[in-house]
């Protein structure tokens, strides 16, 4: 059974069409990039994957594990496995990091009825991911993302999804916003998280990601679908060539 | 005609509770006239309305509607459950200064072991030896005047130039009666270079429903001086707490203040806070937790009478069902009060569609070298936030909490003591578990 699988996935925002009928099939241990010019659907498709209002699935469905991921909470869904990188991690004044992963950690294994973690465990996890990603220890006494850099959010990304262990982790835009050096630290989080058991979905608008973090599969989208699936030597044939062959099609 | 001059049932009903009070009164002669003065004032104001400006929201006649009769001292059977309700909010290791309706019980209290330089007595012993000035106010506010014409009891505390207090003080007010009413005035008196800390506590024994309290405290805060005080209200849901606080602050002190209310069905809190001396620190918190249809109030009045001070008021409402919060801010600039830097924000978060939130500042402003601004928002909480903690797995209940946690958290982490402040977090905390 495949880990994510989207069927002509239909989707309206405020009764305009994003996605036009999307099919995409992803196997575990597989990394998936989706490339795509703006507006061509890519951010949604990962919000509508991760459960955010706001989108109205007019059509198809999402298999997750086989299951109806379209009916779930997100909370569900991150308890399944579900993980999402923001594009924009949002600041959250107030409540301390190591507060909000504790948090989240221990909602997402009691909704799995798994046992808690007990503070001397969870903090030595942590010290040990966040050492790995080059996170100092007085980032996670702030508040969650407040005062961060670009890369320092992006890193507290990684730093979550190398802590919940996700089967699935859809990274949006990633790359937006960071020099070539933050990048580099956070694709080496990314692609040390890597395993036969788990998936990736890469969304990006350059293939420059795409040379730290690479793909199995790359799928261009213009105008709400999948219009080309390939190997990872796709992403440098849009380096050289461009979206603009592909809008054609899409039409 | 002035609408404050008509005569209403209601405040006939106030002129009959000061009649049939008198023999509960302590205090003859100056103290009596005082009293009946005050009580004049109080009958030609009335109850106050939506039209006298200060009350505009809070509109006594309407919410309140009568004055109740003053409580009896309470008895043994109503002691007992006092002492039952104090557990719950005694914080260990301070000096425990227990009012039960009113009235001042040195057998609840803890005052044998007090540390050198700090005095304690009842406002009772003092009215009865004649100190009539324990009962004027500098403000012609109604319920002050009631205040004043009705305080049974209450407690003096003076504390010693230069004394530095490890333990803080506390002051528990219970209720234990049921359709009746009562009036204390406390005095806190802090010596030049002294510091102190002072939580109040307002609570309700069990069965004590729809009564009314009227508490006063004066605090006068001397020179070079620091105070912290923490207000936690949690009155019976059927109850009406009208309470004022009368501050002065004298030069270079620091004085910081919190409320926090989430009990009541009726409330207002109204300090009337002067700085009369120059450099002074004034910080002032507070937090609302209301639900069903509570009605909140907290109204501030800060008098800057002299050069050089600074003000912060930082308040926070969470609103839930039909919850009504009120905020009302003045800052005073007197002429001579210049290079003052006085600042309040204001911030309300709805819950419920129903919810309202009112606020007021008011900058009255008279000399030209200050810095003075105000800012208030309200709103629900921030969607995009709510995604991410359920994003990141944490079920919609939980993710709100974690929220109206952090907003109010920015009031609470004014508490200087760690204990305190921690003691203050779990009780928002308990609020918010409770919330259906």
């Amino acid at each position: 059974m495949p880990l994510l699988q989207i069927k002509n996935l239909q989707v309206r925002v405020e009764e305009r069409e994003i996605l036009h009928g999307l099919t995409l099939t992803v196997n575990e241990g597989e990394v998936h990039a989706i490339m795509g010019p703006n507006g061509s659907g890519k951010s949604t498709l990962s919000h509508v994957i991760a459960g955010k209002p706001g989108y109205e699935v007019t059509g198809g469905e999402v298999l997750f594990k086989g299951e109806d991921v379209l009916a779930m909470a997100p909370d569900e869904r991150a308890a399944k496995g579900v993980f999402l990188a923001f594009q924009y991690p949002v600041e959250i004044p107030g409540v301390a990091t190591m507060t909000f992963l504790r948090t989240a950690l221990n909602a997402q294994r009691k909704a799995r009825g798994e046992e808690e973690f007990s503070t001397p465990d969870f903090l030595r996890k942590v010290r040990e991911v966040a050492k790995s990603l080059n996170i100092p220890q007085d980032m996670l006494k702030r508040g969650v993302n407040v005062g961060f850099s670009g890369g320092e959010k992006k890193r507290n990304e990684v730093l979550q999804m190398a802590l919940f262990e996700p089967s699935l982790c859809i990274l949006d835009e990633m790359d937006s916003g960071l020099d070539i050096d933050a990048l580099r630290v956070a694709a080496d989080g990314v692609n040390a998280l890597r395993s036969p058991k788990r998936a990736m979905i890469v969304i990006t608008h350059y293939q420059r990601l795409l040379n730290y973090i690479v793909p199995d599969f790359v799928h261009v989208m213009s105008k709400g679908r999948v219009v080309k699936s390939g190997g990872k030597e796709l992403a440098l044939e849009l380096e050289a060539s461009g979206y603009a062959q592909f809008e054609d099609a899409a039409a | 005609m002035n609408v404050a001059l008509v005569k209403t049932d209601t405040s006939r009903a106030g002129s009959d509770v000061f009649t049939l009070s008198r023999a509960r009164l302590p205090g003859t002669g100056k103290v009596a006239e005082t009293r009946a003065q005050a009580f004049a004032i109080f009958e030609r104001l009335g109850l106050p309305h939506r039209r006298v400006e200060e009350w505009k929201y809070t509109d006594l006649r309407a919410l309140m509607r009568e004055v109740l009769p003053l409580a009896d001292a309470p008895d043994a059977k109503a002691l007992a459950r006092a002492k039952a309700a104090l557990a719950s909010v005694a914080v260990d290791g301070a000096v425990r200064l227990v009012l039960v309706d009113g009235v001042f019980v040195a057998g609840l209290s803890d005052i044998s072991a007090l540390e050198a330089g700090v005095s304690i007595k009842s406002l009772r012993e003092a009215l009865e030896a004649g100190s009539e000035t324990l009962l004027t106010a500098s403000v012609d506010d109604a319920m002050l005047m009631l205040n004043t014409a009705l305080a049974t009891d209450g407690v003096l505390i003076t504390i010693a130039d230069g004394a530095k207090l490890s333990r803080p003080l506390q002051i528990i007010h219970v209720a234990t009666v049921s359709k009746a009413s009562r009036a204390s005035r406390s005095h806190l008196a802090l010596g030049n270079g002294a510091q102190a800390t002072l939580i109040e506590s307002i609570v309700a024994a069990e069965g004590a429903a729809a009564y009314q309290a009227n508490d006063a405290i004066a605090i006068s805060v001397g020179d070079e001086a620091a105070l912290s005080t923490i207000r936690l209200m949690r009155d019976a849901a059927d109850a009406t707490n009208i309470s004022s606080a009368l501050v002065t602050v004298g030069a270079r002190s620091k004085l910081n203040l919190f409320n926090m209310t989430s009990g009541g069905g009726l409330s207002r809190l109204q300090g009337f806070m002067t700085l009369a001396g120059e450099d002074s620190e004034l910080t002032i918190s507070g937090v609302n937790l209301l639900r069903d249809k509570q009605h909140g109030d907290l109204t501030l009045v800060v008098d800057h009478a002299v050069p050089g001070c600074t003000s912060r008021e930082n308040f926070r409402a969470v609103l839930d069902d039909r919850a009504h919060s009120v905020f009302q801010g003045r800052i005073i600039v007197r002429p001579d009060a210049q290079k003052t830097d006085g600042k309040m924000m204001t911030r309300a978060l709805l819950l419920s569609d129903e919810a309202e939130a009112d606020n007021k500042p008011e900058l009255e402003i008279f000399a030209d070298d200050v810095s003075c601004g105000h800012g208030a928002t309200s709103g629900a909480l921030d969607e995009s936030l709510l995604f991410y903690l359920r994003a990141r797995g944490l079920p919609e209940k939980q993710a709100q909490a974690l929220l109206v946690q952090a907003f109010v958290g920015e009031a609470i982490e004014a508490i200087e003591d760690e204990a305190l402040r921690e003691r203050v977090i779990d009780t928002a905390k308990a609020w918010l578990e409770t919330r259906s």
